[in-house]
């Protein structure tokens, strides 16, 4: 397919390698810039003096975060809601997902089962109401709140399904031969078999309950419930006044509301970016799972 | 036999049942609290315990002055998310596929992808940050002599941020599907071009760009129930009272009204039309893409 690239070509390659260059360059270029700052000295963030290397390198604001009570309390709850979201819902899921991907001549309330699913998809009550039922069933402040709710994540459901609708139906039909039931079946055989759409699906939920913060804002009432992006969104847009508080007076000479807010911003992304590589191998698999199928 | 086979499609049921409940709880038992939205709803009374006032409260919301911007903003800069959201994945997907390097590309994915896993609250703090007046993006204009500008406290401006930093976070992540589907295109036809005589714009045009385009149609048509979603978490970080005239949206006039002010029963009301219009849309859309291109969610 190798023809002899006319000069047109070549400008286009030459234009082209630029471009995605520039085009990644500016994908990051924003979190470098925060990052530097977080690195930086008081005075050189609030003069405005850095641009994407840290100027008068000090992780001063790092050691005032990672002692910083109400970020330390926020973390914890969020490591909470991870564990606890992640393994309630990837429960949930493998289990909803093996009925679901039944054909119809042997389960025949397949179809009925699948649009309830479906249905909360497509429409749901609204923030009031949603929030009213929280409150009413008295889950307001406990880490409850952050993980029941969303415990059926429906497109994680409808991704694992149509990975087990893939297998061969040869699998099961000789399981039951051999007198194996339906549980048996699915932890022996589906559940190992699916290992590579279940880590995809886990991931997915990891991510979703680390990057949440709606929910936290509005279901916890004492902000020392708050997860760490509901905590760091209250930083965020607003003063940080617990700086004002400090009793380290000596230690707000070095830092700045500034490189205290981008050291925080910083740490919140930091899992993600650590375990991007993972995510960026399963997330495309997952994409790609879920819409070019047939 | 009926009986046996009940037996054997009992634990079936049983397995579902867990995740019913919580979708009974946290999903359908909130459907049923819609009812609300036609009462003057006390939250100490329940969902039935409160007087019902009929229509009222639509009436009140259609009569509110701010309504019309509200819904003009949404669909405004939902629509633009949604161009930018299908056109700039395309022509970066096809960009990408022109790479002549494999480590490149990769590279290229790598970066632009990222963007797209952080939370609104992080992007949104990244972004206050570089787009204050101080900031390193204005700084940049700056050495073109352009005057500073509020780009997160300026009405002109305000709509045209949320579209481009919502293209920033997400475009590299949307390249994917198109990625995919370029895979799939038959190799031979591009040799059979090249035999032609047909230059790779030629081919472009005339292989690649129908190839993909079964895929682009699909997205562009799922797409189509996303008109009334203006993106709750990107406005809700990033906007601030001066700028409620150009970027307050239905999702974030909701919030405001119903849990900072308290009127229950009104935020359900506009909660319920943009819910009921959403539904009709999507349902339009996956009707479409299901007769079109066979497309099945499950």
């Amino acid at each position: 397919m190798v023809q002899n690239p006319g000069v047109g070509r070549k400008l286009f390659i030459a234009f082209n390698y630029t471009f995605l260059i520039a085009l990644s360059v500016l994908c990051l270029m924003p979190l470098v810039h925060v990052l530097a700052v977080s690195f930086s000295s008081s005075s050189a963030a609030m003069g405005g003096l850095v641009k994407l290397w840290p100027v008068h390198f000090t992780a001063a604001a790092y050691e005032y975060v990672l002692q910083k009570p109400q970020f330390l309390r926020a973390l914890t709850v969020t490591l909470e809601r991870v564990l606890l979201g992640v393994t309630l819902s990837m429960f949930l899921t493998i289990l909803t997902a093996y009925p679901l991907a039944k054909e119809r001549t042997r389960f025949r309330w397949r179809s009925g089962y699948a649009w309830l699913f479906v249905l909360t998809m497509l429409f749901n009550g609204g923030l009031i109401p949603w929030y009213m039922t929280i409150k009413s069933v008295g889950m307001l402040d406990s880490i409850w709140a952050l993980v029941l709710p969303g415990a059926v994540p429906v497109f994680n459901v409808i991704l694992l399904l149509n990975f087990y609708r893939g297998l061969p139906k040869e699998l099961e039909e000789s399981a039951f031969m051999d007198g194996a039931g339906h549980w048996t079946t699915l932890w022996r055989m589906y559940v190992p078999l699916s290992l590579p759409a279940l880590a995809t699906v886990g991931l997915f939920t990891i991510v979703g309950q680390w990057n949440s913060w709606f929910d936290g804002l509005i279901l916890m009432n004492s902000p020392d419930n708050y997860p760490l992006q509901s905590y760091l969104r209250t930083i965020i847009v607003g003063q940080d006044l617990t700086m004002l508080t400090s009793t380290d007076l000596s230690l707000l000479q070095e830092l700045s509301e500034r490189t205290v807010k981008t050291a925080q911003i910083f740490l919140g992304a930091l899992p993600i970016i650590l375990a991007y590589p993972l995510l960026q191998r399963y997330f495309i698999k997952g994409i790609v799972m879920g819409s070019v199928k047939g | 036999m009926t009986f046996k086979k009940w037996r054997h499609e009992l634990p079936l049921h049983v397995m579902l049942l867990p995740a019913l409940a919580v979708l009974a709880v946290f999903s359908y038992w909130p459907m049923i609290g819609i009812v609300i939205a036609f009462q003057k709803y006390v939250p100490t009374k329940g969902f039935f315990g409160s007087d019902w006032v009929g229509f009222k409260n639509f009436l009140y919301v259609y009569n509110l002055p701010d309504m019309f911007q509200i819904v003009y903003n949404t669909v405004f800069i939902a629509v633009m998310k949604i161009a930018a959201g299908l056109v700039v994945p395309v022509v970066v997907a096809l960009l990408l596929n022109e790479l002549a390097g494999e480590k490149i590309k990769r590279t290229v994915q790598t970066m632009i992808y990222l963007p797209h896993f952080l939370s609104w609250v992080i992007l949104g703090g990244v972004l206050i940050d570089v787009l204050s007046l101080k900031g390193i993006v204005n700084e940049f204009l700056g050495l073109f002599g352009a005057e500073p500008t509020y780009f997160l406290g300026d009405n002109r401006w305000f709509p045209y941020v949320l579209v481009a930093t919502d293209t920033w976070k997400d475009f590299g992540f949307g390249t994917i599907v198109y990625l995919a589907a370029l895979t799939s295109i038959d190799q031979t036809l591009y040799e059979a071009a090249v035999i032609d005589g047909a230059n790779r714009w030629k081919q472009t045009l005339h292989i690649t760009l129908p190839g993909i385009m079964p895929v682009v149609i699909l997205m562009m048509t799922l797409s189509l129930g996303n008109v009334l979603n203006a993106g709750f978490d990107q406005v809700f970080n990033l906007y601030s009272p001066q700028v409620y005239e150009s970027g307050d949206i239905i999702d974030t006039f909701v919030y405001r009204i119903g849990l900072i002010d308290a009127q229950y029963s009104v935020a359900t009301a506009v909660g319920l039309f943009k819910s009921v219009v959403s539904l009709l849309l999507i349902s339009v859309s996956y009707g479409i893409a299901y007769r079109f291109a066979g497309y099945r969610i499950f």
